[in-house]
């Protein structure tokens, strides 16, 4: 394929993934930065927004589109409310302890997978999506008359793809949005600029952790409902977009969902479009070490605040 | 005496104590022997089974876990083997290569196994078989890998029930040439797997004259391919593709989604979709496209006798999906490689005699002299062909059509076709 | 007599170390396999241990180090021919050239970008082995052969030596774990994890002493690494990935971080979890998890570390 339908190619499916990225990356920023706590389970909450779509969509049958719709709505609330247990019971009772939440969330991870690998099993299994007619794009040319037209061999993506980068915008600046103008996004921020002042002015810090953490594991868990689609639910499936959160977390800043969103963007453009160029373990292994060229040249991340 | 508040455990209940701890030490350091002391021939064999059921490996696992289970209950009912029940000890290796080394471990030193057999996944092999190779004991591995083949094991370890990449890939290069074209985009993942597929691949094509115009090399942990598919060349006329891994279907999904309605010939190796329905949604493209089939999916219009009733004893209906959850599509391809091993150790422990774990160096000489295996209950996938030396076996090879959302046949290989050189000789070696 | 508090610990684990010797010979077979493929481990997460545990300095990337040393060893041995001895020299000179490289860039960040940066150096080398697919052989791997893992003459695929030998890499590695603590620069060391600025302030070079911590660190993982490859004859690139980075994490944690037989209780106490509920059950992982939930609730300093608070204040 020429390069510029190529390109165009990568940046589409780039943004795919960096829609989901962010969505992902933005639930594990707010838990990261409010609570202060590596959250090692954080990619079986996503997988368990995959399979519990699969499980709605299973038992609802009937048109795909309310079946996934029912599942957008109800996967986040269900892996939200199992978060926001997991913190009341485990992560309340540690105090927090960065270490100690380490290894309470490793077990919790193996928790939760073998649950999932005993319940739903080891199968990959797929979700309809609610639509998803396949659209050609078309790109210009140079002919003998001049710029025209063209639809080149192979270039296209799916109503769908186009879809999940929408609704990821949109969700995005809700977040935004609730975070900055409203009360419960008030409280939020200032417990995560300093949780002692924000008990000292009557806000009560616990519950506020509670939601929060509850709030990350729907944000992980929508993600995943939105791609389900596009790949399948599989019991491993949360183990990649971990590392990949984690890292646009980092390289956005910490405490910054704006550079966060950007992070993830970039990382996932880059996911789509040094493949072009480069065979793709190698590939892989650039974008590895640009990530930590930028980490190790800029600690604090892009734009981060400490 | 002081009025100390000491909790004093009354002498009955140290006894049962003591009893319950003994017993419980004696259960794992009383030796098999010491278990029955009563004649040696109702002791049962046990075999050690080595399955994934946990790890990327799982899905296959499970189905590796009830044909066994079906095998062994055929071989129980028919008598066993020299009249002893067999038993299965399993353990789950997470199909990962260190926790399979010391399964192996456990099989040799604690279960007192008198073989294990099983793995499937090649780096799980490769782990595991120098402690099988160290511990003396007959390591029938189920896994598709050339490593047996290649020399790079030990005189214990065997692939005596399912044929490997090698001779399955370069099987399929003459079809291909002839029928769907010479020039070959392969798509295939980037580790050891994918990579015997390429090499083998092109080395048989080239031999048929055809050429591979693109060889793409996909990340394994990869979930999107899109990005991927623009760098097949225009002029490629079949698409050589085999994926693993539970985005398969995605992969399918993804490719049909490029190519639209006009695609190129596409052949594929099932293992892109192996315990994926064939029905599932976005997979309609694949209409009259050709795949691999080690074992056909589909019972074909000349089904055998004998591939009907292993159906029936593993639980597979004729579209190769359990029999009770139509949607729950077995890994028909790969899974007749535990039934056929485990009458394979029946024979050669009838051949040979055996009688205990000392006897395991006749197990492997009785193997190593077995050559052709006939088309039968034993070997309800085909015909066989073992070769001693390399500890190898050689067999039919099927591809299929899909037509009108089934596998049917579209051409058998002989077992000729299948055929390499020895790349080794493990006979040389001594136990 | 009074022993000081350092004397009296070093003589506890030399004693500890003859209780593995002893073991040596009462141990049934399944077992004493298990002890030797246990101790070679908990070398790795002594290793581990020291850069965490003492320094308090958390990497998730040390897989690379234990598989520098691996592919070091096995890589010398299969494709240049080398024997175990120059091989393990090979193994352990990787490991020094990777943690001092990757030290020195890493040690640029600090906290969790210092994670993030181990575990993406970590997935570079991961992904670089596969790259070099051609002679590393990539996730499958290759095998060291059984005639060539021998030493001075002992055959080291036999259980007796394999067990000595890796009693004698963990017993030295012990020991020097211990030496290290109690001298001079374990102790910056340990002050480097309670305050970092107070002991910069008190004129130590707090960037040099944690560089050499990262090359101590990650020497000693990949030492273990090249042991691993060459006792049990298998080197490939699993041991690489990420959940080889977490391992090491996860034994110190629960053993006892900071304690010198916190990380070979911990391997044990995994290495049996996994063991004995993998008979009971195949939902063993299940039980590790509730174990490593439960642990954390009830023991947060670990097994060894709890033991230590309680019972021997004086214990390294």
């Amino acid at each position: 394929m020429e390069l510029a339908p190529y390109l165009i190619l990568g940046c589409i499916e780039g943004l795919v993934t960096a829609a989901v990225l962010a969505l992902m990356a933005v639930g594990l920023s707010l838990v990261f930065g409010v609570m202060r706590v590596v959250n090692v389970a954080h990619g079986e909450f996503f997988m368990l927004g995959a399979v519990l779509a699969w499980f709605v969509a299973d038992q609802l049958g009937g048109h795909p589109a309310i079946a996934f719709l029912a599942a957008l709505i109800i996967a986040p609330l269900l892996v939200g409310t199992l978060a926001m247990l997991a913190d009341m019971t485990i992560l309340k009772r540690i105090s927090y302890d960065p270490e100690r939440t380490i290894v309470a969330t490793i077990g919790l991870l193996y928790i939760i997978q073998q649950l999932t690998l005993m319940t739903y099993g080891s199968n990959a299994r797929p979700v309809e999506p609610p639509f998803n007619q396949r659209i050609a794009i078309p790109w210009f040319e140079w002919t003998d008359g001049g710029l025209s037209l063209y639809w080149p061999w192979g270039l296209g993506t799916t109503s769908y793809k186009l879809a999940v980068i929408g609704f990821a915008i949109i969700l995005l600046l809700g977040i935004w949005v609730l975070m900055t103008r409203t009360r419960i996004g008030l409280i939020m921020r200032a417990t995560q600029l300093d949780r002692d002042v924000a008990q000292a002015y009557g806000i009560n810090v616990d519950r506020v952790y509670a939601m929060v953490f509850g709030l990350g594991a729907g944000l992980a868990a929508l993600a995943a409902v939105l791609i389900v689609p596009i790949q399948q639910a599989h019991y491993l499936m949360g183990h990649d977009p971990l590392l990949l959160s984690f890292i646009v977390v980092i390289i956005g800043g910490l405490g910054s969902l704006v550079g966060t969103v950007i992070a993830a963007v970039m990382i996932g453009l880059s996911d789509g479009l040094i493949s072009v160029f480069f065979t793709p373990t190698l590939a892989k292994i650039i974008a590895t070490l640009m990530v930590t060229f930028v980490l190790i040249f800029r600690p604090s991340g892009l734009m981060g605040s400490k | 005496m002081t009025n100390q508040p000491k909790k004093i455990l009354t002498p009955r209940r140290q006894v049962i104590k003591g009893i319950a701890a003994g017993a419980a030490l004696g259960a794992t350091s009383i030796p098999l022997w010491g278990r029955y002391a009563q004649s040696q021939s109702s002791e049962p064999i046990k075999i050690g089974f080595q399955v994934h059921r946990t790890g990327i490996g799982a899905a296959y696992g499970r189905w590796y876990d009830r044909t066994t289970m079906a095998a062994v209950a055929k071989i129980n009912s028919e008598g066993g083997i020299n009249g002893r029940q067999v038993e299965i000890v399993s353990e789950d290796d997470g199909t990962d290569p260190k926790r399979g080394a010391e399964v192996v471990e456990k099989f040799a030193t604690q279960h007192n196994t008198d073989l294990a057999f099983g793995t499937l996944f090649s780096h799980v092999v490769y782990g595991s078989a120098p402690r099988a190779g160290e511990l003396k004991i007959p390591y029938f591995v189920v896994s598709e890998g050339h490593h047996v083949a290649s020399g790079a094991l030990n005189r214990y370890t065997m692939q005596p029930g399912i044929t490997d990449v090698k001779s399955q890939v370069q099987a399929m290069a003459p079809y291909v040439a002839s029928t769907l074209g010479k020039k070959v985009t392969m798509i295939y993942p980037d580790f050891a797997f994918g990579h015997d597929h390429r090499d083998y691949f092109s080395a048989a094509i080239e031999r048929e004259g055809g050429t591979v115009v693109e060889k793409i090399a996909i990340p394994p942990t990869e979930t999107s391919f899109t990005k991927y598919f623009p760098k097949i060349p225009r002029d490629t006329e079949v698409i050589y593709h085999v994926m693993v891994g539970p985005a398969v279907l995605t992969f399918v999904k993804e490719m049909g989604e490029f190519f639209g309605s006009s695609r190129p010939e596409i052949f594929g190796f099932i293992d892109s979709l192996e315990a994926v329905d064939l029905s599932s949604p976005g997979l309609e493209f694949l209409e009259g496209t050709y795949f691999w089939e080690g074992n056909p999916r589909y019972a074909q219009a000349n089904q055998s006798e004998y591939d009907k009733a292993y159906r029936a004893a593993v639980g597979v209906d004729n579209n190769g999906a359990s029999v009770s959850d139509s949607k729950d599509v077995a890994t028909y391809a790969h899974m007749f490689g535990c039934w056929e091993t485990l009458h394979i150790v029946k024979a050669g422990m009838e051949a040979s005699g055996y009688r205990g774990t000392g006897d395991r160096a006749k197990l492997i000489e009785a193997v190593e002299a077995m050559t052709d295996m006939p088309h039968s209950h034993a070997h309800p996938q085909g015909a066989k062909r073992f070769n001693g030396k390399t500890h190898q076996v050689f067999g039919h090879q099927y591809i299929t059509r899909v037509s009108n959302g089934r596998l049917e046949l579209a051409h058998t290989t002989s077992i000729e076709d299948t055929l390499y050189p020895d790349e080794t000789d493990y006979t040389t070696q001594s136990f | 007599m009074m022993m000081s508090d350092s004397k009296k610990s070093v003589v506890f684990h030399l004693g500890f170390l003859a209780l593995l010797l002893l073991l040596q010979f009462i141990l049934p077979a399944y077992h004493h396999g298990n002890l030797a493929r246990i101790m070679v481990l908990a070398t790795y997460a002594m290793g581990y241990n020291i850069l965490f545990g003492y320094t308090g300095l958390l990497s998730l990337g040390h897989a690379m180090f234990f598989a520098a040393g691996m592919y070091g060893m096995g890589l010398t041995m299969t494709h240049l021919g080398w024997t175990a001895g120059p091989g393990m020299l090979a193994g352990l000179l990787a490991g020094v050239l990777v943690s001092a490289g990757i030290g020195f860039l890493a040690l640029r960040t600090s906290g969790v970008s210092f994670m993030i940066v181990t575990l993406m150096f970590a997935q570079a080398g991961f992904l670089t082995i596969l790259y070099f697919g051609e002679w590393t052989r990539g996730d499958e791997g290759f095998v060291i052969r059984q005639a060539d893992r021998v030493f001075a003459g002992i055959d080291l695929s036999h259980p007796t030596y394999r067990y000595l030998a890796a009693l004698l890499l963990f017993g030295i590695c012990l020991m020097l774990t211990i030496r290290l603590m109690q001298s001079r620069f374990g102790h910056v060391l340990i002050a480097i994890r309670e305050n970092e600025e107070r002991t910069q302030m008190l004129g130590y070079d707090v960037h040099f002493h944690k560089w050499m911590a990262v090359i101590a660190s990650g020497t000693m993982a990949a030492v273990a690494g090249a042991a691993y490859a060459l006792l049990f004859g298998y080197a490939g690139a699993t041991f690489a990935s990420v959940q080889y980075s977490i391992f090491p994490l996860l034994w110190v944690l629960l053993g006892g971080a900071g304690t010198a037989l916190g990380p070979f209780i911990g391997t044990l106490f995994m290495f049996y979890l996994i063991d004995l509920s993998s008979s009971l059950t195949t939902a063993y992982m299940l039980i590790a998890g509730v174990a490593l939930v439960l642990l954390t609730l009830f023991l947060p300093q670990g097994l060894v570390g709890e033991w230590r608070r309680k019972m021997m204040p004086w214990l390294t």
